[in-house]
């Protein structure tokens, strides 16, 4: 077979990526849009203006596609790791597991069948009762990500476990220290808060579209206004758990936020944050950079003083501490850029979300027309509404690829994870294959997204889901026998 | 072997039962979305049939896996690993039948509707084959090695044994899809289901009779279970019977639950044969046993406490949402 210098490594550190990053453009707006649909729908319920159910049938639209696609790349997810994994999967089965089939039978369950009475219900329950339906799937699509964030924390931050003597894999002691891992607990509300944040500027932002062809202007503004202010309570809870998420990594992952914050050596007490940079990786060096006093130690410790130690430090300390198990020519270094960029990425989103949150609700105010004519921050706003996606993306490389070269801290590395059993060549098509269908399906959901867009709220439900619902009663008389 | 470890083994293979009964109608249902219904009214309720049902069907799925992980992590690595290519396909159908209900609904042109039309088809034809594919080949026995990692060529899962088993699932799963229907619609769909079971039926029976001696020759079963495997061979065999009398007779939920029971018996089938393996190995040192492939005792125990708390509450829910959708779909007019 040719030699492309593909390795099964190389090529299952790819798949993971590449499916995760995709599945999870997904799962966040899912979860946002359930949840601003739910609020719509409970306004609706409220208040009783129609309004409200229009605007919740024609988001949830959105929500439906979108659901639709997370849910069938979640399960590449599952088998992912027997499949291109199968030594971690030994390793962490224990562990692991657990979580997993909780999040299947607690979660996926009730986001699935609800999903189901949502969708089909609308005539046939009181507005309360069906309202419920939707609360129920956010309910558990938000469980979900707990169980599945339960499972990522042991793999950052092990706690809970012993390593058996005779196998060699980890083994759970405590649940109860599984679940309360603080890393868990400062990672779900980010991850959540996140997602409500994804759906209030992607509906903010083809809001903001329709509105500048002056387009059901009632509708859309009312939309805005949901969706801005959603929106700006939790970029605000966001930027907050961010910030506690990550001052959590200074002792846990110290080598994680060095390189978030481009650190090669120790930093000095007056704290200079580099604003932005440039990196030599091989010599392990800043090249150069534009530096702020004192704001690192704001960020690190809420006050000016105090010192971040630097990735080259992090690094003795960790060939010290690991050598002796695995060997020293392990690479402790993390990719400095990706990270770096990624951080700036991602609070600078999260910092222009809560500002564009505030400035669209001030020109968005009931009696004032003042939205309509900034066509400059519709603009803006409508092109943020893609922004999101690539925040998610940026959030995830950070944990991830900071997590290098570990799968789970400290006890498994990426190396000794995968598979040995799978070919390059069944890597390969599976990853080209993956790849055309994602392209594919992320064509589509942008064409139905902007098509649904283009259709406007007006336009009933042209689903085929109502064939048939003038419903015969299968017991009634006659019924079962065949005239 | 403790208790607990039983306990998983059986609980995953009700698990898989499970899914089978229920994503059986509905792999089914999709696989006639194309050939049986005649036109798009035909089709729309059709996909409706199963519109509120088929993600949650699935999940029985999800959580077999996801079971499977927690309480055999070795035979979890072991199967997904080894069956790398089948899966990957499976993964690749299911993604295509999943999307295309949803997809289809939305398309405006008559080609784009036909494409997922064809991919919801052919997704769940290829999906319920390549599942009676890796189970017929599983129990047949593969190439594994001492670390447990299988290392299966192509020929070694496609073979006479796993493709007879293949077309068996897929057949087990068109009939039940059909008997749904007839519950499910009124009308011309309901009698044309009924038609295309009369037809359907005796293929099936002379699929089972092949592979019924397959399995004596493919397998140990027969010569380690004897009585067990025979009584559940024939129990399969008469389950698939009172199906076709409820054909012939026209008795609607006789022919679902039979078409149903039939599927559940080729999972026994199954776990009864493998038992008390999880994977069987060609050299039988290297089999997996479900002594020692399985989660540590603290593990077990946990998953079984959430497990008997939380499925019981599921399971009213779950078949709650069967309840509300229990009427029949009208035939469009034009049919009617």
């Amino acid at each position: 077979m040719l030699n492309l210098g593909l390795d099964i490594l190389g090529l299952a550190r790819f798949q993971f990526g590449m499916t995760t990053v995709f599945h999870f453009f997904f799962v966040p707006f899912s979860i946002g849009l359930a949840f601003v649909v739910a609020v719509m729908e409970t306004m609706y319920a409220i208040k009783g203006d129609e309004d409200y159910k229009k605007m919740a049938q024609f988001w949830g639209k959105m929500f439906l596609y979108s659901f639709a696609v997370g849910v069938v790349t979640g399960i590449i997810q599952e088998f992912q790791f027997g499949m291109n994994w199968s030594e971690y999967s030994r390793f962490m089965g224990d562990i692991f597991g657990a979580p997993l089939a909780i999040e299947a039978l607690a979660a996926f369950f009730m986001e699935s069948t609800f999903i189901g009475m949502w969708m089909f219900t609308w005539d046939r329950f009181n507005k309360w009762v069906h309202t419920l339906f939707i609360w129920l799937v956010m309910f558990g699509s938000s469980l979900s990500a707990l169980w599945i964030l339960a499972a990522n924390s042991f793999m950052q931050n092990p706690l809970g476990y012993i390593i058996n003597q005779q196998t060699g894999h980890v083994q759970m002691v405590s649940f109860g220290a599984v679940l309360s891992n603080p890393q868990l607990w400062s990672e779900f509300p980010h991850v959540i808060f996140g997602a409500f944040v994804t759906a209030s500027f992607v509906i903010a932002g083809c809001a903001a579209w329709r509105l500048l062809k002056k387009d059901h202007v009632t509708f859309y503004r009312k939309s805005l206004n949901v969706a801005l202010v959603i929106g700006l309570i939790f970029s605000l809870g966001s930027i907050a758990s961010g910030d506690i998420q990550s001052r959590y990594l200074i002792n846990n992952q110290p080598m994680k936020f060095a390189a978030m914050e481009g650190l090669y050596k120790d930093s000095t007490n007056k704290g200079e944050w580099a604003a932005i940079a440039g990196f030599d990786n091989k010599q392990h060096k800043t090249t150069w950079s534009v530096d702020v006093p004192y704001v690192l130690n704001l960020l690190s410790y809420h006050k000016t003083t105090g010192t971040i130690k630097g990735m080259n430090t992090i690094n003795k300390e960790l060939h010290a501490k690991y050598d002796k198990k695995y060997g020293n020519d392990i690479n402790y270094y993390v990719p400095t850029k990706t990270l770096f960029w990624s951080f700036r990425i991602m609070s600078g989103a999260g910092a222009l979300f809560a500002l564009l949150a505030i400035v669209g609700l001030i020109f968005n105010r009931k009696k004032s027309q003042l939205i309509m004519s900034q066509r400059w921050f519709l603009y803006i706003l409508g092109l943020c509404l893609w922004l999101p996606f690539i925040v998610n993306t940026a959030g995830w490389f950070i944990t991830e690829f900071g997590r290098y070269p570990w799968v789970v801290y400290g006890l498994l590395t990426i190396a000794d994870a995968v598979s040995p059993n799978v070919s390059v060549a069944s890597l390969l098509t599976s990853n080209i294959i993956y790849f055309l269908m994602f392209a594919g399906m992320g064509v589509v959901m942008i064409v139905l997204c902007h098509r649904t867009l283009k259709a406007g709220p007006d336009i009933e439900n042209t689903d085929g889901y109502a064939a048939g619902d003038t419903d015969l009663d299968p017991y009634s008389k006659g019924a079962f026998n065949h005239d | 072997m403790t208790n607990l470890q039983l306990l998983w083994f059986i609980l995953i293979g009700v698990l898989f039962s499970g899914f089978f009964f229920l994503e059986g109608f509905d792999f089914g249902v999709g696989m006639l979305v194309k050939s049986f219904a005649k036109n798009e009214a035909e089709r729309d309720v059709v996909i409706r049939s199963i519109g509120p049902h088929w993600d949650g069907n699935e999940v029985w799925l999800i959580t077999a896996g996801g079971a499977m992980f927690a309480s055999f992590p070795m035979w979890y690595a072991t199967l997904f690993s080894g069956f790398y290519l089948v899966l990957f396909l499976i993964l690749a159908a299911l993604i295509f039948r999943g999307v295309s209900f949803e997809f289809r609904a939305n398309m405006q042109t008559e080609k784009w509707r036909n494409f997922w039309e064809w991919a919801s088809t052919i997704g769940s034809f290829c999906a319920a084959f390549l599942f009676g594919m890796l189970f017929t080949a599983m129990i047949a026995g593969m190439p594994i090695d001492k670390n447990g990692d299988m290392t299966a060529h192509f020929f070694d899962y496609v073979n006479l044994f796993s493709l007879v088993g293949g077309v068996a699932v897929t057949v087990l799963s068109l009939v039940h899809g059909l008997n749904f229907i007839r519950l499910k619609t009124s009308g011309a769909l309901r009698e044309r289901a009924l038609a295309w079971n009369k037809i359907l039926y005796p293929v099936l029976f002379a699929g089972e009779v092949l592979f019924a001696i397959l399995l004596y020759f493919s397998t140990d079963f027969f010569a380690k279970k004897p009585l067990t495997t025979t009584a559940i061979v024939v129990a399969l065999v008469i389950f698939t019977c009172l199906a076709y009398w409820g054909v012939l007779g026209n008795h609607e939920w006789l022919s679902f639950i039979g078409s149903g029971l039939s599927l559940i018996s080729v999972v026994v089938l199954i776990f009864n044969g493998l038992f008390p393996r999880v994977m069987i190995a060609n050299n039988p040192a290297y089999s997996l046993l479900i002594k020692n492939s399985s989660s540590s005792p603290y593990t077990l125990h946990l998953m079984t406490i959430l497990t008997f708390s939380i499925l019981p509450i599921v399971l009213i829910y779950f078949i709650w949402s069967y309840w509300v959708f229990y009427k029949r779909l009208a035939s469009p007019k034009q049919n009617a």
